[in-house]
């Protein structure tokens, strides 16, 4: 237990990484001095009734210099793209570029309150209004609402559309949603959030969704089709047409997850593929960064007979001006509280504009052709449950490995000993010991060569050293993390530090 | 190309590689008829181009921070120290993913970690999730929260919840959105009263909703409720405002079943509306039926303290449409935004903060309130909000004070015409006694 404790051995410079790093909790010191704030140049009436007001703030007291070192500290734990490659399959971790944090930065826009008046926040208004235009041209779509908060948050806020347009014209009758295997679990999650049932379609041999067992489940109870476009899989479904077409002639609609947006820039508009509504991730596709979980952002584009039920409030152009519109009856409401995540959408913006219409096709181009560049590196050692041509991510199973006693986990973590974060593991479900590779556009040909050698180097090891595998990472923070005694004995907060008492 | 950065060479190499003669050929499974469409937009920029494209844009507002603001209305003009900008913009920070390799992510699980700490920390609350979108989805969450574990569906909302939580939580629950009951606001001896949600508290309640500080400000002793609760078995949630808990009694200690705020105060930009970030707390009895990411200490197997994401079973990609909410990517960033600046604050920090708020408010409050033709409608004791009737519609008034670089409070006209002559102001630390007298010298002269 050593290590446990930072103090008992002197770490050295190399090793810093490897030293726990202690909780602010941990960190306090009672008594110190904070952050100091003017006293108020006004005269000081009384305060409120002592029984609304609380006896004691048990907040750790640290001062500014160990507030800095704790989590510079702690963000050298992390990898990132910043650091290195990252190809987690469906996240597109893209490059991020810095101007566009620059931009969001800006007092004219970070400054900005929600409820200032319409004059006062033009050139915000003119942000969004041409940030919905662009994201509607780039998908075929009639209209886009800016507003959902991230993908799943999209979802909801597509069912919930198709479900006021169902109700609207007398059809109350719709209580399903279909929903492919392959599908992203927030898929099944949002539709029995909205009160749906679901109903699982399964692929078929070749990856695409199974196009009988579509057309068997179709029928005057359901509402809607989930689909991704490409599939999880990295394939996008052969039968494409055909199944929105048969979606349709059901009365039902097509939702699209367009998670994987960044095989279709410039290469086929959703809308024009029969989908009727569509969430994009900003966070993935247009390049915001992903914060380690969030903020992201899940614009939503929908046909011109879903409109009129986009939250409120849309964004309307006034002759030469903007305005906030509320007043829109059919709306399934708000889903957010101030709109969307501005400071998000501007960083999207930002991007739009250096790739342009012809910078926007490059992408998914550069995207596809790495993806299947690794998939042919890496056929040799691992399989491909699909072997055709890619989209912008390829789907492996490390099953070969299993004889070994090798299981995808391992390979995943014996990677971050190659420097490199693993991709997506176990997912899509339909794939034995998946791995999900999605290298992005923005990755160098050396990148890609170096990570597929690294990939056939483990599948070596496998054979010949797989305890290493097993035991790998070895030279990381922390080793592999009891995940089971911490889901069995959760440890969810600290103890409360020594209360500071008024 | 930006951001592409295969040389011609390299291209040739790799199609050679996988054995096909272009790009094209990749793009087969794709209907011809519907491949390569036009796509009606500009050509690409130059960083500097586009630099200059966007900062006029910029420059074409008038921020809130530039100007003297009395707009508040749950989103609130605070400092922020440099030190949360500085740390929260580290690339390790802001270009990760969602932790799922816990050994390469530490640092992400252990500020959620800290994070989930302080909220417990701050809203005297047992544990708190890793965040949700915003202040109104968490209160929609907590309420969805509230009718699993109780099986009840009838929700009383107390009419001092900001309104737009309230239709958020409608478009939530969608059909049983006809189980809202809200409570009247009623307008007696000159003073606006949200009244009493106790007495609609029922055996078929889920839960009920108030929000101290309300939406106008006001505080109330919620102990009569909490015992209405326990009669019934309803739950009790509470929307707070997490930088008033610097001064205000906290959640837990009035017995909140469940408690949910907007982080936005605690250091997070206004950035017209977002990001921002929802705190949710609840009872330790409830811990798996809490939406979202949790944080939970590990150990590795040489024994060390680690992080992971724990009792994953609620969420969606393990449970699809068993999860207890769909919710994935949320607010890291901006959850790690608001533990630097706690940690940066302090607790004398964040209650000099509250306390400032208070008496710049009630400064205010009584310069507005001797002014012939206003009345201040939010009755003591309130914390930093206020309802002003004016004698000219709120949206004049706004556009006289504007001229005078102070944006006035925000009109209440959208929540009926009983309001259309009032708006909410709100002060915070930010402002200075100039300001206010300024403030009132304007209003005076109208």
């Amino acid at each position: 237990m050593d290590a446990a404790s930072p103090l008992s051995r002197p770490p050295g410079l190399a090793d810093l990484r490897q030293t726990p790093e202690p909780l602010l909790s941990e960190l306090s010191t009672p008594d110190r001095p904070g952050i100091e704030l003017p006293a108020p140049d006004v005269p000081r009436v009384a305060l409120p009734p002592r029984d609304l007001l609380r006896e004691a703030l048990p907040l750790p007291v640290v001062g500014e210099l160990e507030v800095v070192r704790h989590f510079t500290r702690l963000s050298q734990k992390n990898y990132a793209i910043d650091t290195g490659f990252y190809p987690l399959g469906s996240c597109t971790m893209k490059y991020n570029p810095k101007l566009n944090d620059e931009l969001a930065r800006l007092p004219g826009f970070a400054g900005l309150h929600p409820y200032q008046p319409a004059e006062t926040v033009q050139g915000a208004l003119a942000l969004l209004a041409a940030l919905e235009a662009a994201l509607a041209e780039i998908t075929g779509f009639a209209a886009v609402s800016l507003h959902p908060a991230a993908g799943a948050h999209g979802e909801l806020t597509g069912l919930l559309i198709i479900r006021a347009y169902h109700r609207e014209r007398g059809d109350t009758r719709r209580q399903r949603v279909l929903v492919p295997d392959s599908a992203h679990g927030t898929n099944p999650a949002t539709a029995a959030m909205v009160g749906y049932e679901t109903v699982t379609l399964p692929s078929d041999a070749r990856g695409n969704v199974d196009l009988r067992a579509l057309e068997a489940a179709l029928g005057p109870d359901v509402a809607a089709l989930m689909i991704t476009a490409p599939s999880t899989l990295g394939l996008f479904d052969e039968h494409m047409l055909a199944l929105t077409e048969a979606v349709h002639a059901a009365g039902a609609l097509v939702y699209g997850d367009g998670a994987n947006m960044n095989a279709l820039l410039g290469v086929a508009k959703p809308a024009a593929l029969g989908i009727d509504v569509l969430h994009m991730n900003l966070h993935k596709t247009f390049s915001t960064p992903h914060g380690g979980g969030g903020p992201g952002a899940g614009a939503l584009a929908v046909t011109a007979a879903l409109e009129p039920y986009l939250p409120v409030p849309v964004v309307r152009r006034r002759g030469d001006d903007y305005a906030l519109e509320y007043d829109r009856p059919r709306s399934i409401g708000p889903v957010r509280a101030f709109g969307g995540h501005f400071g998000v959408l501007v960083r999207a913006y930002a991007y739009l504009r250096r790739l342009g219409a012809e910078g926007l096709r490059a992408v998914s181009e550069a995207a596809v052709l790495n993806a299947n560049y690794l998939r042919v590196l890496l056929q040799e050692w691992y399989d491909v449950p699909y072997n055709r041509p890619c989209m912008h991510e390829v789907v492996l199973s490390g099953r070969r490995l299993k004889a070994r006693g090798v299981r995808t986990l391992d390979v995943a973590k014996r990677l971050i000993d190659y420097g490199f974060h693993p991709p997506t593991i176990y997912f899509p479900l339909v794939v034995e010991e998946a791995l999900m590779i999605e290298p992005t556009e923005t990755e160098t040909k050396a990148t890609l060569d170096a990570f597929a050698a690294a990939m056939a180097a483990i599948a070596r090891e496998a054979q010949e050293q797989p305890e290493l595998l097993r035991a790998a990472p070895h030279a990381t923070p922390v080793r592999r993390l009891d995940e089971a005694t911490a889901a069995r004995q959760p440890v969810l907060r600290w103890a409360t530090p020594p209360a500071t008492r008024e | 190309m930006p951001f592409v950065p295969l040389t011609p060479t390299e291209r040739q190499q790799m199609l050679e590689r996988i054995g096909v003669a272009s790009t094209d050929a990749l793009f087969e499974v794709i209907p011809p008829a519907l491949r390569f469409p036009r796509i009606d937009l500009p050509p690409g920029e130059s960083e500097l181009e586009t630099s200059r494209a966007v900062r006029a844009l910029a420059a074409r507002n008038r921020p809130a921070t530039e100007l003297a603001c009395f707009l508040g209305g749950g989103v609130y003009h605070h400092f922020i120290p440099a030190a949360v900008g500085a740390l929260a913009s580290r690339g390790e920070f802001l270009t990760a993913y969602t932790p799922y390799q816990p050994e390469v992510s530490q640092g992400t699980l252990q500020a959620v970690f800290e994070f989930q700490s302080l909220v417990c920390d701050l809203f005297a609350m047992d544990v708190a999730n890793a965040s949700m979108y915003d202040g109104a989805t968490a209160l929609a969450e907590a309420v969805l929260m509230a009718q699993r574990i109780t099986r009840r569906t009838r929700v009383v909302l107390g009419s001092g919840v900001h309104p737009e939580y309230r239709a958020v939580t409608a478009t939530y629950l969608g059909d049983e959105a006809a189980e809202l009951v809200v409570t009247p606001l009623e307008e007696r001896d000159g003073a606006l009263r949200e009244g009493d949600p106790a007495p609609l508290v029922d055996e078929r309640t889920a839960c009920v909703v108030v929000q101290q500080p309300s939406f106008f400000g006001a505080l109330a002793d919620w102990t009569a409720l909490r015992q209405a609760c326990d009669r019934t078995g309803a739950l009790l949630v509470m929307v707070v405002n997490p930088l008033s808990l610097g001064l205000l009694k906290p959640p837990g200690a009035w017995g909140a079943d469940i408690a949910v705020g907007e982080g936005q105060s605690l250091g997070v930009p206004m950035s017209f509306g977002g990001p921002y970030v929802g705190l949710m707390a609840t009872r330790q009895q409830y811990v798996r039926q809490l939406p979202g990411r949790l944080a939970g200490i590990a150990r590795d197997s040489e024994g060390r303290r680690g992080f992971v994401l724990t009792l994953r079973p609620r969420e969606q990609d393990i449970r699809r449409e068993k999860a207890t909410s769909n919710i994935c990517t949320n607010q890291a960033l901006v959850a790690l935004q608001v533990t630097i600046y706690l940690s940066l604050m302090g607790p004398q920090g964040l209650r000099q903060a509250a306390e400032n708020c208070y008496q710049y408010a009630h400064y205010a409050a009584a310069q507005i309130a001797r002014l012939p033709g206003y009345t201040v409608l939010t009755p003591e004791p309130f914390f930093h909000e206020f309802v002003v009737r004016g004698p000219r519609p709120p949206e004049e008034i706004n556009a006289r004070l504007l001229e005078a670089g102070i944006l006035g409070g925000l009109p209440l006209r959208r929540l009926g015409p009983a309001l259309a002559d009032c708006a909410l102001y709100c002060c915070t630390e930010m402002n200075t006694r100039a300001e206010i007298d300024a403030l009132v010298e304007v209003l005076a002269r109208l």
